[in-house]
């Protein structure tokens, strides 16, 4: 199917405020629709500058189907590039990550440096010699990338929005994260779990900042561990949802984690399991301001499209087709909190992933939801949740309770501004 | 006691290996986490070569998490598991490798074949158990799944491996 099956003004005929069209998620011309026009158009998260921290180191990434390399060039400067050789085609990457000036193709030996430029072609006489470089093409290379924070955003699209109008908002809440460590940087050098599951990606990216499911969906272990978590998504709870434009979105905890008033409370961590990360904090930013971050706790942002930031957890969304979407998932590492980032990658890896106490079932959400929405009726999802109690705040935010679909409203609206310009 | 003196034979060894493959198999719960010992470690790595203290893996428990992880089945609300995937799994290649102090340490080779509403999903690993007898009984004290596919994207996988 190609893009030209979705009409002009169908997609607005299928996006109420309250509701959204079952077929968003099945269309296959609608998929086509949204990699063009969402995925190789707007900024997308690509990786982290922990992931690359020398000269020359390069890992393979993604832009939903799309198979990138993020490196570092010699000078420091960043690129995202196709992995397609310009000669045949031939992937020239193999290696997950490593440290390089270029790039061989293993086809014919054509050599590409790591800012994306043609360095040779074997036997060069058969292109009329070495010149012949002036008029063959290097790799594909994303026309834009900017990071913040360390965090590196690609756009496919020459034109645009920068990446801080893109953020917006958003921006704070990487801000937020960052605090949390004592030196100001995040570490994404855990390693990745890659969790596969069989449905659209906008089930998961609504899903991520859905107050309303947590108690239902993760009964099973909030039952038997004597967790905190359910509360704070109840009706009887002080967290709010907010829309940050962009079609970015968050739970706000934070209301509840002030309640409790205890550094590092959000964590379930117990100070003294980590004297050394609160000393560090303290020392860092003062007593005060310290006690007051390590309170305040760590976001629960999900950044559109692909980025969602799940407080001690990181997850990047690829979708792959209709159907199909990975999730890409580490635990967040502070910079100079060794004795925190232990405990976070333990805490990290028994709630995510395949086999994860929370995230399988969620999957199983997603893929129920997958084949539930492929029945005829009635055709359209409700989206209607909160609508009559949202407001807005003091900075202009749209926000509702912990349990309402502010967010999956505001993403939805953000997406028809990309889907349909016009 | 020495040593040799508390050391499992390869019979036996395979016979516990069966054992545990067919409680995994059959959700025998209860007996199959009486399996433990009270220092067990349950590991899925992602990369056999990282250490699972700073790395992600799938599957990371010690005794606490592996009873948390057979009470959150025992709820019934699992949704991952309602209902429970029906498994039938094969363990072969059994061989027994340089003990680790008293413990006597098998490697073998399983393939899990997993049906679910989405269909059948075929897991295969390299597995590691650490064998100890206590008062009488062979228990695992460490058991290591390494999936052949455990770097790319899998599907859940909330049964016991």
């Amino acid at each position: 199917m190609t893009t030209a099956d979705v009409a002009p003004g169908d997609l607005r005929s299928r996006v109420g405020t309250d509701r959204v069209h079952g077929s968003l998620y099945t269309d296959p011309a609608i998929y086509a629709l949204e990699l063009e026009r969402i995925w190789y158009t707007t900024w997308v998260y690509v990786g982290h500058t922990s992931e690359i921290p020398q000269p020359n180191d390069y890992v393979r990434k993604d832009i939903g189907p799309q198979q990138v390399v993020m490196t570092r060039d010699k000078a420091g400067g960043i690129h995202v590039l196709h992995n397609r050789c310009a000669h045949r085609g031939n992937l020239v990457c193999d290696a997950e990550q490593g440290n390089s000036s270029s790039f061989r193709c293993p086809y014919h030996g054509w050599t590409f440096a790591n800012t994306g430029e043609l360095l040779g072609f074997p036997f060069n006489q058969g292109y009329g010699g070495a010149r012949a470089r002036e008029r063959l093409s290097g790799l594909g290379a994303a026309p834009r990338v900017e990071s913040y924070r360390g965090f590196v955003f690609a756009s496919l699209a020459a034109e645009g929005p920068t990446l801080r109008e893109h953020l917006g908002a958003a921006a704070d809440r990487i801000d937020q994260l960052v605090r949390l460590s004592p030196v100001g940087e995040v570490e994404l050098t855990a390693g990745w779990v890659r969790h596969e599951v069989t449905a659209n990606w906008k089930m998961l990216v609504e899903n991520e900042t859905d107050g309303y499911h947590p108690q239902f969906v993760h009964s099973s272990i909030f039952s038997i561990s004597g967790s905190g978590i359910g509360a704070l998504y109840s009706d009887k709870s002080t967290a709010v949802t907010r829309a940050l434009g962009g079609g970015h979105s968050e739970n706000d905890l934070s209301p509840e984690f002030r309640r409790l008033g205890v550094p590092m409370g959000w964590a379930g961590t117990p100070e003294s399991k980590i004297p050394e990360y609160t000393a560090a904090m303290r020392a860092a930013y003062g007593a005060e301001n310290g006690d007051e971050i390590m309170i305040n706790g760590s976001p629960h942002v999900m950044i559109f499209p692909n980025l969602f930031i799940a407080e001690i957890q990181l997850f990047v969304l690829q979708p792959l087709a209709v159907d199909r979407t990975v999730q890409h998932v580490t635990a967040i590492q502070f910079a100079g909190a060794p004795d925190l980032n232990r405990r976070l990658v333990t805490q990290c890896v028994g709630s995510v992933g395949p086999a994860g106490m929370l995230l399988a079932d969620d999957a199983e959400m997603y893929e129920r939801n997958q084949r539930g929405v492929a029945q005829r009726r009635p055709e359209w999802l409700d989206l209607s949740r909160g609508l009559h109690r949202e407001r807005t705040d003091e900075h202009g935010f749209t926000i509702g309770t912990a349990t309402d679909e502010t967010s999956m409203r505001a993403m939805w609206e953000h997406y028809l501004t990309l889907m349909d310009p016009s | 006691m020495t040593a040799v003196a508390t050391s499992i034979a390869l019979a036996e060894a395979e016979a516990f290996l069966y054992r545990e493959a067919r409680l995994a198999d059959a959700w025998e719960l209860e007996a199959w986490e009486a399996l433990w010992t009270d220092d067990a470690v349950y590991h899925v790595p992602v990369d056999a070569g990282h250490d699972p203290r700073t790395h992600m893996s799938i599957i990371f428990d010690n005794r606490n998490r592996i009873a948390t992880r057979i009470k959150q089945l025992q709820t019934g609300k699992r949704h991952s598991q309602r209902p429970p995937s029906r498994l039938c799994r094969s363990v072969s290649n059994v061989e027994l490798l340089d003990p680790e102090g008293t413990d006597t340490v098998v490697t073998s080779v399983v393939q899990i074949l997993e049906s679910r509403d989405r269909g059948l999903t075929w897991w295969v690993g390299r597995v590691t158990h650490r064998l100890r007898r206590v008062d009488g009984q062979v228990r695992m004290a460490a058991k290591t799944v390494v999936l052949v596919d455990s770097d790319h994207a899998l599907p859940s996988m909330s049964f016991l491996v």
